[in-house]
């Protein structure tokens, strides 16, 4: 879509260990600036594991790692200061408010306060809940709450967003309102890094990667990985990669 | 039977394996015990006593030299008058005075029965009881050697006077404090949380749906704990005793079946928060601030009841550790027996079939009402 | 004594919230029914009142032949409960958590070893690993083996696969069509809409409210919307484009295509429009809808 060759994550030769067990064994790719970058495995295949270094929160064991410009061993920091994270384990304050909630995570993204004045604005205006600014988090549904989520980790527009399983749980019209807003901000030049279980949301990527057993195991555009398998569906290319593997 | 056993025996697996809480349950006690207790016996060497005997005769002067050939306390001077007592405390020569009424002997061997009053220095209120419960503890020792524990259990009655403080009677002491506070520890807050942990994994959905019956679940959450409870409670006995040279002056028996009791009713406590508690979290704030601040602090344990506002004294007869504190302070250091512990026993059997009601009534078969 | 299980009217309301509104659902014995629906649309309150652990405000459930408030402890016997959550010890080992479950039911592990072979048997290399080391699909494995140790004549199971990667998913909706085939009742939830292909029949359930309930292939039968696909190479771009079409009522992502619903016209006057708008590179073709598509259409009628 709107790519361009800025690499934004550079991952060369990345191996994790934790003790004699390697969850990461010597990963190769680029995500480019723009991109929608579905990262899909299964469970247990070390996706968690890569997020986690990619983001800043834990050290390669060996490999180069560049995140928005920044190395993964030494700059972890820098690292977190540039890209946004959502997960659907945790996401928001439950206790506070919707507005409360956009005003503590811009705070914890050091923006000031007339910043977070007019993008809460602007925000509640997007996502058509201006109703609901001062409900408390945990009354409003589920669906509401992930697209709030998104935005809100958005809220310091980093050039990266990590999305971990966003979607989980919630009903197919909600879903496809959450993937619009993702290529909402993809289209405006924000790197989108997802992953997920609905094997169709990964025909909505511009590019996808199958893990399995800590290796890269398929890489490309959806529809020419089809073409390479032979398969109709990103399931069915899935079923085929994962099948193989010896998963714990 | 077997999914009975099984159910303890997955219990215990819930407890040794994790490990971080097992440390700190068997050394909270210790260090808890070994930092009083240094406290306490640091200061407790060569006290200053002044004897004021107006009898002079055998026994005033057996338990004399009972007293100061102990080890605790150095004579400081004979007083003569009653004026006198004031003047010496003020000067803080001395932090007691021994009392022999006139006719000591003739009126232990004529009508059976004397008064020794010790009238201590209460301005340090912990120090005092420490003091007089030393001596209480020479004079009684010295009546079952010289007079054989025989009819009349009190001949020499010891009187206390609390000089300063008066109102004091409260006791400071951390054995049967520590171990009203472990107790209810381990076994309100432990089981609690561990039956609310199966509310949050969702495990006790497929408990209550299993042909376990709910008293099962109570019973198999309860009994391993029990035990650990107990050892819980010896090893600060054993401390006590050995390490601090404690004495437990009347009956073990009594004192286990105390203890015992006391642990029930800590655990009925804990099973009848866990009935209102949804997760683990919840069910640590209320146990430590339904239970644990209250223990401490209106039991008796630290600060005197006695010097309460009114207000705090009536809550503290809801408090299960006042009444076990008593209990086990009367059982241990005045050798008393059930006789004079019956009513303390008596509210504590209450409390447990109280909450044990409470809790059958209000644990659920289902996930709610 | 045909039906596994029969609802009438149940409605069940958590403070002002209502969770279920007048459902009516009966299951016949030997059947895989699938209840489908977003989160926080009623089915695991309406599994939790099946498995006796909820009474419901109004209307009656009958379980396997016997009253859900009055026979709960006939029921709780007879069936296998797996709630949303796996409900798996962490602290104690594979082997241990089947251990515990077996003892609780009070059966024989070896005795009913048939029954749980074919998911156990993966999990045996890792018998001595603690449950919570365990990835997902192998959490949800070991939960399966512990709902099914007692020979349940019926099986509900909440949200089984919720979290669980796609092969993991597969592997276990075969599962649960050997254990169909071994005449069990079968009645399970679930977010994923391709899941419920793989059911006799199905339930839709949304905000306590039952949408339908028939067999996947009648509910596609009776969409009777003309539904079409259309790509391009920029799916957001065509997304937006079409929904500014007048004859176009519903449009939505799907995979790599996006699909709508078209009213009044035929497909020419679409293309006509489609040049007219120089909007060259989109194909379109009318399709059959699937159990997604289904769905999508009751969620926006209702």
């Amino acid at each position: 879509m709107q790519t361009n060759n800025t690499a934004i994550i550079e991952v060369e030769n990345l191996v994790k260990r934790f003790g004699t067990f390697t969850a990461n064994d010597n990963l190769t790719f680029k995500v480019y600036a723009g991109e929608i970058f579905g990262f899909l495995g299964a469970n247990g295949a070390g996706k968690t594991t890569t997020i986690r270094i990619l983001s800043g929160l834990s050290k390669p064991t060996e490999g180069i790692v560049k995140v928005v410009g920044f190395d993964a061993m030494k700059q972890s920091e820098s690292i977190k200061k540039n890209i946004g994270y959502m997960s659907q384990r945790f996401s928001l304050y439950d206790d506070l408010t919707v507005i409360e909630n956009i005003r503590l995570f811009g705070g914890i993204y050091g923006l000031s306060n007339k910043e977070i004045r007019n993008r809460s604005d602007e925000l509640v205006k997007d996502l058509g809940i201006e109703n609901l600014r001062k409900r408390l988090v945990g009354d409003i549904p589920l669906g509401w709450k992930q697209k709030l989520a998104f935005s809100i980790a958005i809220i310091h527009r980093p050039k990266l967003i990590f999305l971990d399983e966003p979607t989980g749980g919630v009903d197919p019209l909600t879903r496809r309102q959450f993937w619009e807003l993702i290529y909402r901000v993809a289209k405006q030049g924000t790197t989108v890094f997802v992953t997920t279980h609905y094997m169709d949301e990964a025909e909505y990527c511009d590019r996808i990667c199958v893990l399995a057993d800590g290796q890269i195991k398929a890489l490309g555009e959806p529809s020419n990985l089809k073409h390479e398998y032979q398969v109709t569906s990103i399931d069915e290319l899935f079923y085929r990669i994962v099948k193989g593997e010896d998963r714990v | 039977m077997r999914s009975f056993t099984s159910f303890v025996i997955k219990e215990f697996h819930h407890i040794f394996r994790d490990r971080k809480t097992l440390i700190v349950l068997f050394g909270i006690p210790v260090v808890q015990i070994l930092i009083f207790g240094y406290v306490i016996t640091n200061n407790f060497k060569d006290i200053g006593i002044a004897v004021m005997d107006q009898s002079n005769d055998i026994h005033s002067k057996g338990i004399q030299s009972k007293v100061f050939s102990s080890g605790y306390f150095i004579y400081k001077g004979a007083i003569r008058s009653e004026k006198e007592i004031e003047s010496k405390f003020q000067r803080g020569d001395i932090r007691a005075v021994l009392v022999f009424p006139s006719k000591f002997t003739s009126d232990i061997e004529g009508s059976g029965s004397s008064e020794i009053q010790i009238i201590t220095d209460a301005s340090d209120p912990n120090l005092a009881n420490t003091v007089v419960n030393y001596l209480s503890g020479i004079v009684r020792q010295y009546q079952v050697q010289k007079l054989g524990n025989g009819l009349q259990k009190s001949m020499m009655v010891v009187e206390t006077r609390m000089l300063f403080n008066e109102s004091l009677k409260g006791a400071y002491m951390f054995v049967p404090g520590t171990m009203a506070l472990i107790l209810l520890l381990i076994c309100a807050l432990l089981t609690s949380i561990s039956v609310a942990r199966e509310k949050e994994l969702g495990t006790m959905e497929v408990l209550l749906v299993s042909p376990l019956r709910p008293a099962q679940i109570i019973l198999g959450k309860v009994m391993p704990y029990v035990g650990l409870g107990f050892i819980n409670a010896i090893v600060i006995l054993l401390m006590g005793t050995l390490v601090f040279q404690l004495p437990i002056s009347g009956s073990l028996i009594l004192l286990m079946a105390e203890l015992l009791l006391y642990i029930v009713l800590s655990l009925s406590l804990g099973i009848f928060i866990s009935t209102m508690a949804p997760n683990q979290q919840v069910a640590m704030f209320i146990s430590l601030f339904a239970l644990m601040l209250p223990a401490v602090l209106l039991s008796g344990f630290i600060y005197p009841i006695e010097n309460m506002p009114l207000v705090l004294q009536w809550l503290s007869y809801i408090i299960p550790p006042r009444w076990f504190i008593i209990i086990v302070k009367d059982i241990m250091l005045k050798g008393n027996g059930l006789e004079y512990i019956w009513d303390e026993t008596l509210i504590l059997t209450g409390m447990t079939v109280i909450f044990i009601i409470a809790s059958i009534r209000k644990f659920k078969i289902r996930l709610e009402g | 004594m045909n039906l596994a299980l029969s609802c009438t009217a149940l409605s069940k309301k958590f403070g002002e919230i209502s969770a279920l509104q007048n459902i009516n659902i009966d299951v016949e014995r030997g059947e895989l029914f699938g209840v489908i629906g977003p989160d926080g649309g009623g089915k695991t309150t309406l599994f939790r009142i099946l498995a006796t652990l909820l009474i419901p405000d109004d209307g009656d459930a009958q379980v396997l032949g016997f009253d859900s408030i009055k026979d709960y402890l006939s029921i709780r016997k007879r069936i296998g409960y797996m709630p949303g959550r796996f409900s798996l010890y962490h602290d104690l080992t594979v082997k241990e958590n089947l251990q515990f479950y077996s003892s609780v039911f009070k059966v024989d592990i070896e005795k009913n070893y048939g029954m749980i072979a074919s998911v156990y048997d993966q999990l045996k290399p890792f018998a001595n690993r603690r449950a919570g080391k365990l990835s997902g699909g192998m959490k949800q494995k070991l939960a399966l083996s512990c709902a099914l140790i007692h020979k349940p004549e019926l099986l509900i199971l909440d949200e089984p696969t919720t979290g669980v990667d796609a092969v993991s998913r597969i592997e276990f909706w075969n599962t649960l069509d050997s254990l169909k085939e071994d005449g069990m009742t079968i009645l399970v939830s679930t977010p994923y809409m391709d899941e419920a292909n793989r059911c006799d029949r199905i339930a839709m359930i949304q905000k306590g409210e039952l949408l339908y309930v028939d067999s996947p292939k009648s509910l596609i039968d009776n969409y009777s919307e003309p539904l079409f696909a259309a790509s391009s190479l920029d799916r957001f771009v065509l997304l937006n484009r079409l929904e500014q079409v007048p004859w176009i009522d519903l449009v939505y992502l799907c995979g790599q295509e996006v699909h709508f619903v078209l009213r009044d016209v035929k497909h020419d006057k679409l293309l006509e429009y489609f040049k007219k708008n120089e909007w060259g590179d989109v194909t379109i073709s009318q399709i059959q809808p699937t159990v997604e598509d289904c769905f999508i259409s009751l969620m926006k009628t209702r």
